[in-house]
């Protein structure tokens, strides 16, 4: 039996009143206001598929904010506009995480650099960040250990 | 910042359509005043006179898991039957119930109470009588009084042997409304 509190999943609709305002706002930031409604519905019917899959509620706003993040790259991509990014992820106090860690990682292929900041700024665990990145959790991993081990020997 | 509106409204119109959502609810006005009602996939799950919702979500989760969502499409069905019923147009309803997870004896009795007709009065003691345990009206009382589904299994119908109205989970006042909707009470 587990013995650590877990945070229980929360109903799907306290889960989408807690997230849906700040998931318009970073949409309508990528796509502008016209695109990001129909990037919305997107974003919670993917929530909705995976909810019950989820195993605790913990990082549920880092989360559907990468799930947001990822369907924003998808409509960018069909649009056929440039994708390679990071993935724009706001944090609490509206200092993205990654610009916290930017003079770390600047510097790191893009793919290593997005896996490590989702993985120390955010806190999310490798099934997240592979939704996040589309890849496998492996891949994932190997990106943020690759990460860590290119930037461990730039700063040593 | 809120969300708009249509937005809002889109995206649960969607969610109700996808056959993703285990369970949904809306809050339906009524005569008696708003009802929380709630459908799952096998049916009407939860009528409540209480329509603060959240004590209800967590119940209703446990029952049907989390993905639960006020979606007022899916009610649709329920909310025209409910509207009949109030409105005088409809004496049975025609809704599939999900009753899953209660005890073999409260279902039984709400099996028998479901047969109590339109307009007409049954005690306490037929219905323990009827669900096989003459001696169980207390029981039976308690039954009445945790009905899931209010107004659809038919617990208003149900008094006591001297005819005194007892008691209701949702108020006696709702009660007496009820009846006299039905024409059985004056």
């Amino acid at each position: 039996m587990m013995m650590t509190a877990v945070a229980s999943i929360p109903p799907f609709e306290t889960f989408y009143a807690d997230h849906s305002a700040e998931v318009l706002g970073l949409l309508r930031r990528r796509l502008g206001r016209d695109r990001a409604d129909d990037a919305f519905q997107e974003t919670f019917l993917r929530a909705l598929r995976a909810y019950d899959r989820l195993r605790h509620g913990e990082y549920l706003r880092a989360w559907v904010l990468t799930i947001a993040t990822r369907v924003a790259i998808d409509t960018h991509r069909r649009a056929g506009e440039p994708t390679d990014e990071l993935p724009d992820l706001p944090h609490r106090d509206g200092v993205p995480a990654y610009e916290e860690l930017a003079f770390l990682t600047d510097e790191l292929p893009p793919k290593e650099r997005a896996a490590v900041v989702l993985r120390y700024g955010y806190d999310l665990d490798y099934e997240q960040i592979a939704s996040a990145l589309e890849s496998s959790e492996d891949a994932a991993r190997q990106a943020a250990s690759a990460g860590v081990r290119r930037l461990r020997r730039r700063l040593t | 910042m809120t969300i708009p509106t249509d937005l809002d409204r889109r995206f649960r119109a969607s969610a109700a359509s996808s056959g993703l959502l285990a369970a949904s609810y809306d809050i339906i006005e009524s005569e008696l005043g708003p009802l929380f009602a709630a459908v799952t996939d096998r049916g009407l799950a939860r009528i409540s006179f209480d329509p603060e919702p959240e004590v209800e979500l967590d119940r209703l989760a446990s029952l049907a898991g989390p993905r639960v969502m006020r979606a007022p499409r899916a009610l649709d069905e329920t909310r025209r039957e409910l509207d009949d019923y109030f409105a005088g147009r409809r004496t049975a309803f025609d809704l599939e119930l999900d009753l899953r997870g209660l005890p073999d004896f409260t279902l039984r009795v709400l099996e028998h109470l479901a047969h109590v007709p339109y307009g007409q009065t049954s005690t306490y003691r037929d219905l323990a009588g009827q669900a096989g345990n003459p001696r169980a009206s207390r029981a039976v009382g308690m039954v009445m009084n945790r009905n899931p589904l209010p107004i659809v299994l038919p617990c208003h119908r149900i008094v006591g042997s001297s005819g005194s109205l007892v008691g209701y989970g949702g108020g006696l006042e709702r009660k007496e409304k009820l009846l006299r909707l039905e024409g059985a009470m004056l």
